[in-house]
Order: C-alpha cells, then sequence, then structure tokens
C-alpha cells in the first residue's frame, strides 16, 4: 500500500508525513520538541492546555501541534519569536493557580509542569492576587490526591471514558471553580486505575502507597516482568536503598501498551509483610527453631529422601519462574517421583492427556483487537487478566461480538453480545446449545448425547452464527479450568471452534501457567511435553496422602482446589516449603521452611500467554537470609546427590529447557476427546465461586493497599434474590456457612448476578481457608 | 433498579418527552431539561440521589451527569428556600442601578445573594448574569416571571407577596 505522504517544513527541516497525521506526532517521531500537558498518544485530543502552541505561516494565529493536522507545504515554527510568545504566555496562565510547593510535592524531579517550567516559565509572575486551593477528595487507598496542583489537563478523565471503559473522574463547576474529582467521596474501582498516576503530568495525583518514600532521582530503575496473570506485562521496579519503592510499566506495544493493572503496580508491597521469611527454620518437637542453611537443607533433603519415591509430592506453584518450576520437577523426577502439579485448583483431570502440550493463547496480543467476534467459557478476563480485556474492549470497541458463558454475570467494561451466567454444572448444557446451533453434529463425537438434548435458544444461535465471522475465537478461562466438567467444556469448545472455524485459545491462569506445561510441573508429562509414567495429580495426592511433599511459592489453605483436604494431607506428613512467607498456616504444616527471594529478587523466565519467554534479573536484594528457589532447589539436588544440577546461573537452567522446547510446535488443537463421564451436580444450593483478583497468590494477599480497594472486599457470601427468599434468608445480615469439612460465619449479600440454586463464596480468601473445594453443596442458615 | 424509582412516574413522562426529540444513541441530548424537571419537583435544588437516578435513567454516567449540574448555574445542589429570586447584575441592569436593588434586597430579607431566608420564603440565587432583558433594566426573575424597569417600591411589593 503506497502512503498518501505530504511534505512539509518544521524549523527548516524538511519532513515528509502521512497526510492528515497530527503535527505532534511527526514532530515527535523526528526528535523535534514540543511542550505539551493535555496531549497523549494513547488518549483522545483534547487541545486544552495550549502549551503546544506553535507558529504555522498563513495561520493568523498560533496553532496546537497536538490538534493539527499536517497539509502539504505547511511551514511551521516551533522556536519563533510568535511560538515562544505563545508557549510562554500560556506557561504564565498555568502557573496562575498551580501551587509552589514543589519541596513537598512527589511528582517533584519527574513533574512535566516542572520541566516545561524551567524551560518556558519566568522567574516572576504577574499574578499577585490568591491562589485558588481545591479541597481534597479521597479517592482510595491506591491513588493520593493534591487537587490544588491540577492544571485541567483531563488526562485522568479522558483515561476513564477511553481506557478504564469507566468514568470515574470528571470535570465538574465551571471556570474559576472547576475542578477535576468524582465529586462524591468515593474510591476509584478501575482495576487500571493506577495508570492515572503516570499520566498525570502534575503531582496531583500520586502513588499514594510510596508517597513520601524516596525522590525520583534517587531511585534505581529495573526492568522485570509481572509475575500475576499470564500477560507478563513489563515492569519497571524502582528501588531505593536496595529496597522496592514502586513499580511502574515498561513501554511494550505488543503486551501490556503503555499501561499496567494495579495488582501488577502494587503488589510489591508484599516484600516487606509482616510475616515475610528471612531465615531458615526447622521444627524441632513442634517448636520452630532458627537455623543456618546448612542444617535447613540437611533437614530437608533428609525428609524428601526417607520415604520412597513413591510417597513424596510435589505441589508447585504456576506464579513461580520457569527455572524454580524447570528445577523443582527435576528433582522430583530425579528422586524417582512423578507426583507433581501445578494446576493447585483444578478438579477435573480426566482429559489431561488430550491437552495440548502448552494450552495458549493461540494468538498474539495485539492481534485480539481485531478479532470481529469471540467467545469466552469461564473467564472474568477483567479481573483475571485485565491488560487482555482492555484489548477485548478495544475490539469491542471496533464492533465485535464478544460473548461470555459463566458461572455468574460478570459485570464488563464494554458491551457484549450474550452474558450468560449459569450453574456452573449447566456450562456443558449451555455449550453443548452452543454447538448444536452452530452445526456440530451430534454423532460426531461423545458429545453426540448432550448436543442432541441440546435445546437452543436465540442466544445461542446468536452467538454461534457470531463466530461464523472470518476472525472469531473461542476462549477457555480461568474458571473453565477450575469448572468439574473441565474435560467436557474443553471438548465442546474445540468443537464449536471447529464447526466455526474459529481460533480455539487459553487464556492460562497465572503468570507461569504456560511455563509449568513447558518445564514438565505436571505428573503425566516431562519438560516440552515428554510423556512420563503417569504420577498422582494435584488432587489425587492430596486425596491419597503421601508421607511428604515439597511445596514451592504454594499456601496450601489458599491456593488449593480444596483446602480442607490439602490442610489435613499435609498436616500429617512431612513437608518441605520453599516460601517467601510464613503464614501461621504454613507454620502448622510445614516442617522445615526455606525462605525463598521473590521475583523482583531474583533473575528468572515468565512464559506469557502466547508463549513468549520474558527473563528479567532480580532488582533488589532478598530480606535477610532468604535465596532465589532455583539456587535452593540445585544446592537441594546436589545434596540428594541427583545427575545434572551443577547450574552456575539461571540462564543455564532456562537454556536447558529451552533447548529440550526446541522444536515444540504450539498448537492447541484437540485431537480425539477422552471418555467424558460428567461429574453429577452434588444435591441443593451449590458453593460457586471465583479467585478474586487480590486473593490469586501470595504476593498480592500482602498488599495492603490492594487489599483496601473494593475488589478485595470478598469476605462474603453472596446469593440471589429469590433464593433469599426462597431460604428465608432475606432478612439475614449474617449467616453461617456450613460445607461438610465446616463452617463459618459470613456477612450475607444479594446480588441477582449469581444464578438461582448457586451461593457465591469465593476460594482463595481467608473466610475459605477452613471449607471444602468449590461446586459442593453448602447450607446457610441465618445467625 | 430502586435508584429509578427516585423519579416521580411524571417526571418520567416528561423526560420520556425530550428524548424522543432527539436521536436514539443520543439520550444524553435530554439531560438539561431532565435534570430541570427534577429540579422542580424536588423544591428547587437537586440531591445526588436523585442526580445518580437521572443518570441510570438515561443512561449516562453519574459523573457526566454531575458534571452538568454543576456547570450551569440554573440547577441548585443545596437546599434552597421555594421562591427563586434572580437579580440580574449584568452591564445593562448594573448600569441602570441593579446594585441598589441588590443592595436593597439584601438589607430587606437580611440575607446575602446565593442564600435563603430562614422562613423558607426567599431564595436569592447566586449572580445572576443577562436574562435578555436589557431594555428593562434594572430586571429581576422571580421563579418563571420577569419584572423589569425595578425600584425598591416595586421590589418591596413584588417580594411581599411572595407566599
Ligand atoms: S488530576 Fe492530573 S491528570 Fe487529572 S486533570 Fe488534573 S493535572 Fe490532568
Ligand atoms: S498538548 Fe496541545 S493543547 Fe494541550
Ligand atoms: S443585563 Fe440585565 S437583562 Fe441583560
Amino acid at each position: 500500500m503506497s502512503e498518501d505522504l505530504v511534505e512539509i517544513q518544521v524549523d527548516g527541516q524538511a519532513l515528509k508525513a502521512p497526510r492528515g497525521a497530527l503535527l505532534i506526532d511527526i514532530t515527535d517521531a523526528n526528535g523535534i520538541d514540543i511542550p505539551r500537558f493535555c496531549y497523549h498518544k494513547k488518549l483522545s485530543v483534547a487541545a486544552n492546555c495550549r502549551m503546544c502552541l506553535v507558529e504555522v505561516e498563513k495561520a493568523p494565529k498560533p496553532l496546537p501541534a497536538c490538534a493539527t493536522q499536517v497539509m502539504e507545504g505547511m511551514v511551521v515554527h516551533t522556536r519563533s519569536a510568535k511560538a515562544i510568545a505563545a508557549q510562554k504566555g500560556t506557561m504564565e496562565f498555568l502557573l496562575i493557580n498551580h501551587p509552589l510547593d514543589c519541596p513537598i510535592c512527589d511528582q517533584g524531579g519527574e513533574c512535566e509542569l516542572q520541566d516545561v517550567a524551567i524551560g518556558y516559565g519566568s522567574d516572576v509572575s504577574q499574578f499577585s492576587e490568591e491562589k485558588r486551593v481545591v479541597v481534597d477528595e479521597d479517592i482510595g487507598s491506591l491513588i493520593a490526591t493534591e487537587m490544588t496542583r491540577c492544571i485541567h489537563c483531563t488526562r485522568c478523565v479522558r483515561f476513564g471514558e477511553e481506557i478504564a471503559g469507566m468514568r470515574e473522574m470528571g470535570a465538574t463547576g465551571r471556570s474559576e471553580h472547576v475542578r477535576i474529582g468524582t465529586f462524591i467521596e468515593k474510591s476509584i474501582s478501575s482495576e487500571m486505575s493506577g495508570n492515572i498516576i503516570d499520566l498525570c503530568p502534575v503531582g496531583a495525583l500520586t502513588a499514594k502507597p510510596s508517597r513520601y518514600s524516596a525522590r525520583a532521582w534517587e531511585l534505581m530503575q529495573h526492568a522485570s516482568v509481572a509475575p500475576h496473570d499470564s500477560v507478563g506485562s513489563n515492569l519497571f521496579l524502582h528501588t531505593w536503598q536496595g529496597g522496592v519503592t514502586r513499580v511502574v510499566p515498561r513501554d511494550n506495544e505488543s503486551i501490556n501498551e503503555v499501561w499496567i493493572s494495579d495488582r501488577d503496580r502494587f503488589s510489591y508491597q508484599a516484600l516487606q509483610a509482616d510475616d515475610r521469611l528471612s531465615t531458615p527454620m526447622i521444627k524441632q518437637n513442634g517448636q520452630w527453631q532458627e537455623a543456618s542453611w546448612e542444617a535447613a537443607l540437611a533437614v530437608a533433603s533428609d525428609l524428601l529422601k526417607t520415604p520412597s519415591a513413591d510417597q513424596i509430592g510435589a505441589l508447585l506453584s504456576p506464579n513461580a519462574s520457569l527455572e524454580e518450576l524447570y528445577l523443582g520437577q527435576k528433582l522430583m523426577r530425579g528422586l524417582g517421583s512423578n507426583h507433581i502439579d501445578h494446576r493447585l485448583r483444578q478438579l477435573d483431570f480426566s482429559d489431561q492427556e488430550q491437552a495440548p502440550v502448552m494450552p495458549w493463547l493461540g494468538q498474539s496480543i495485539e492481534a485480539l483487537e481485531s478479532l470481529q467476534a469471540a467467545l469466552l467459557i469461564g473467564s472474568n478476563v477483567r479481573k483475571e487478566q485485565p491488560l487482555i480485556a482492555h484489548r477485548l474492549r478495544k475490539a469491542s470497541l471496533n464492533g465485535a461480538q464478544i460473548s461470555f458463558v459463566n458461572p455468574k454475570v460478570y459485570e464488563f467494561h464494554f458491551e457484549l453480545a450474550e452474558n450468560i451466567g449459569v450453574d456452573p454444572f449447566e456450562m456443558v448444557s449451555e455449550l453443548a446449545a452452543i454447538a448444536a446451533a452452530a452445526g456440530v453434529q451430534s454423532g460426531a463425537s461423545d458429545l453426540g448425547g448432550w448436543i442432541a438434548a441440546a435445546k437452543p435458544t436465540d442466544a445461542h444461535q446468536a452467538i454461534a452464527n457470531s463466530l461464523k465471522a472470518d476472525n472469531s475465537c473461542v476462549m477457555l478461562g480461568n474458571l473453565a479450568v477450575l469448572n468439574p466438567h473441565y474435560a467436557a467444556l474443553r471438548a465442546l469448545s474445540s468443537a464449536i471452534a471447529v464447526a466455526t472455524d474459529s481460533l480455539f485459545s487459553y487464556l492460562p491462569e497465572a503468570a507461569n501457567s504456560a511455563g509449568a506445561w513447558l518445564a514438565g510441573v505436571l505428573p503425566h508429562r516431562g519438560p516440552a511435553g515428554m510423556s512420563k509414567e503417569h504420577g498422582l495429580n494435584a488432587q489425587q495426592m492430596l486425596q491419597e496422602p503421601r508421607q511428604a511433599y515439597l511445596l514451592l511459592g504454594v499456601e496450601a489453605e489458599r491456593d488449593c482446589a480444596d483446602p480442607a483436604l490439602a490442610t489435613a494431607a499435609l498436616q500429617n506428613a512431612k513437608v518441605v516449603a520453599m516460601t517467601s512467607f510464613a503464614s501461621e498456616s504454613m507454620k502448622a504444616l510445614a516442617d522445615v521452611l526455606l525462605p525463598a527471594a521473590t521475583f523482583a529478587e531474583t533473575s528468572g523466565t515468565y512464559v506469557n500467554a502466547t508463549g513468549l519467554w520474558q527473563s528479567c534479573k532480580g532488582a533488589s536484594k532478598a530480606v535477610g537470609e532468604a535465596r532465589p528457589a532455583w539456587k535452593v532447589l540445585r544446592v537441594l539436588g546436589n545434596l540428594l546427590d541427583l545427575d545434572g544440577f551443577e547450574f552456575i546461573s539461571s540462564e543455564e537452567v532456562r537454556d536447558e529447557l529451552k533447548v529440550a522446547c526446541r522444536d515444540l510446535n504450539l498448537d492447541n488443537a484437540l485431537s480425539v476427546s477422552a471418555c467424558l463421564n460428567l461429574a453429577e451436580r452434588p444435591a441443593g444450593l451449590l458453593r460457586s465461586g471465583d479467585v478474586p483478583i487480590y486473593h490469586g497468590d501470595a504476593l498480592v494477599r500482602r498488599a495492603t493497599a490492594l487489599q483496601a480497594t473494593v475488589d478485595a472486599d470478598v469476605e462474603a457470601v453472596v446469593i440471589n434474590t429469590a433464593e433469599a427468599k426462597r431460604l428465608a434468608l432475606d432478612s439475614a445480615e449474617t449467616v453461617k456457612v456450613t460445607q461438610v469439612t465446616g463452617s463459618v460465619e459470613l456477612p450475607l449479600r444479594l446480588d441477582d448476578s449469581i444464578p438461582i440454586g448457586s451461593a457465591w463464596l469465593p476460594t482463595g480468601i481467608v473466610a475459605a481457608e477452613s471449607l471444602g473445594s468449590l461446586y459442593a453443596t453448602v447450607e446457610l442458615e441465618k445467625v | 433498579m430502586s435508584e429509578a424509582l427516585l423519579l416521580s412516574a411524571h417526571a418520567r413522562e416528561e423526560i420520556d418527552g425530550w428524548v424522543a426529540r432527539y436521536p436514539k444513541e443520543q439520550k444524553r441530548s435530554a439531560l438539561l431539561s431532565a435534570l430541570q424537571i427534577v429540579q422542580h419537583e424536588n423544591q428547587g435544588y437537586l440531591t445526588t440521589e436523585l442526580m445518580d437516578a437521572v443518570a441510570l435513567y438515561l443512561e449516562q454516567d453519574k459523573i457526566a451527569v454531575y458534571e452538568v449540574a454543576s456547570f450551569y448555574s440554573m440547577y441548585e445542589l443545596e437546599p434552597v428556600a421555594r421562591n427563586s429570586v434572580s437579580i440580574c447584575d449584568n452591564i445593562s441592569c448594573m448600569l441602570m442601578g441593579s446594585e441598589t436593588i441588590i443592595n436593597h434586597v439584601e438589607r430587606k430579607l437580611g440575607i446575602k445573594i446565593g442564600e435563603s431566608t430562614e422562613d423558607g420564603r426567599i431564595f436569592l440565587k447566586k449572580e445572576e448574569e443577562c436574562l435578555a432583558a436589557c431594555s428593562g433594566g434594572p430586571m429581576m426573575q422571580v421563579n418563571h416571571v420577569y419584572y423589569t424597569e425595578l425600584t425598591t417600591d416595586k421590589v418591596d411589593e413584588i417580594l411581599d407577596n411572595l407566599e
């Protein structure tokens, strides 16, 4: 395609530019500096600050470069007397009401206003009247406001509307009285809200958790990768005197663009958690003793080699680094055990043999934007992979038909074609109906029965039709993996994808779920998908308790599908725990605690949803005696006399796996489906739930600012209003929830997004620690 | 949802009338009228709850409604007395002596511009700008009625007759 180019001249320099491009984009691309406040390349053009005024020949007045399109023969002067006069004038007006409080402002040293004022401001202001003062609003635990400093650029307002998909900030009042804020006292609730801290050119919006902790120029910047979801957002960790003081996005157009989720931004707080483990510890006669690494490792290797190989199991966190995961399974296999798993919350493993070597997105993250239709099954993508949701939102704004089949009706920040929320055991029949509507033949496989029995409604037909678009995709999300009918959901999704010629795609759950599949943290497959004699999966090794366990980054009572089962199994076994934190429950279960460095403190690799391997270096020193887990595993391997543990660097570990994966072809296609026996729905009220955004892993649970947000407020049981009536609970404020294994008292909330028959009580939260798994019968009783 | 129920059936009917005048996807065009209708039914002022109800009814973000309501001086966001009195103090009226009128009224009622009398009878609207009756200045608007060529006596009579 030949581009329609025009020729323009800027400050005497001849430039070529696409017709209609914005002048500021062209000067930016050519290294010509034009000051600006309101303009941002990811937001709409507001042209309200007037800082970017330049002289354009033949134009009667200076023009804003951010809102001026280039035209053939345009002659621009950015530094002429006329341009400079205009810029200086604007600067003077902007400073009229801006307080001179730079010495106590957190933005000092990285403030766009400060920078531009140095270039364009005068030393003295002609304005001697009283300055405006704006009373601050409390907009939550993440963002500190100092609205007197606001220059009304409206970047934060436009971000809400255009990127976060929910307008929370606005410009209220008029003229002198205009103020930016929420108008009413209200916490900002977007899961991407922290980005307005970066967008705000002045110190009006700053990061609350890191406020007043260091000056920008004292910070060291380290490239890193976010360790929570499978997006693998690129980060910069900023450290001060060796400790991480804040996290900001590292631009990467193909992954996170210029944004990060609040989870990625604020989870670093956990590095300073009260229960951070800083020395190795050994339990002796029920008492915890601090120990040297030597002593602790000796005990650990003893515990692991005493039982027969069949009697040890390993649960490794999908948030651990690739190197740790690889060495963890290597150690276990060296000892002769295949009881290894990272699928801690999964319940249905029946078709694991058919699973792809690495379930993945099947496309680039950018490609999501050009989808014309998508069906997401079991996904609250907005809270699970916020930056994937951001791309889907862009697709939706471009007209894509996006639909969901979920165990509840989730709210999204973009328009949906269909949003189905049903009992988790009915998701299969919903998919069968879509499959039938899409023309999947009932005879084709053992899905036959369900498809034949399906009665597609208009909604099912609409979804099936939408997927016939050229560029469409069927995606399995986090809640599909949790579902007791995961195998059936997989088979049906694949059938729908084939029938509608859509891409079959997975949203890997955690930062290294994809990596764990590659590394062979599975009972039936070794590294690079190599078949292995079947060991016990994550559920089985707890149902048939082993004598000893190796835990890596796993908090059993919150990370395992069935906390009650996990706790019981671990309590009666010898447990070697490599962990960054030592919670009370961890101390109750473990026998040796080996302090592990966090993602910020060690080098490591994360494989994101697109199969991209991203390695980063440690940014700060681990607390106390904590050591990178890959090094600990290497030493353990040596102590256990295992072969192949002579690594000097984490890169060597990674490269060993990389060589094994060299010839892998990533393919989500499902060949034959396993024999699909549908687990029967337990009778009565069913516990349903998800893993809430700020409860998914050990780090976020300890990020205090995130824990104070609306999204973290999940310690409750939620039922449909009609259900409450039926159970005569409509007036109850607190209920006793009983699941076979235990009971808890919780606030009761009513919400019609929960299907009738379900009691929504998520897993991974404190309240669920003593309970069993999701999708079991529960009883509610008024207290 | 229950929030929209804050709007009376009558208000909703009137709002619907305004919505019908604009293209379907531009419900927000009816926002100014909707706020006026709702304010009228609520003793002349808007509450956050009412603005939220309007937002819900017109499918707008709440903050977008707050922006509009706080921008225009014709909306009151605090409780006010039942009769709204706006004395123009823009240029023509000023030249014709609006200042004398304003001073007189403030003294007579014992309140400042922008305040309401304690008995809840009269609200003096803040800084009213030109009401397009310049030829009759000084002028004022009482509720929905214009009074022109004001004198202090005339003002007394008008204000004393207010319920
Ligand atoms: S708070 Fe910051 S980003 Fe928002 S309008 Fe003010 S200066 Fe701009
Ligand atoms: S940057 Fe151009 S007007 Fe603000
Ligand atoms: S100046 Fe008072 S009505 Fe115009």
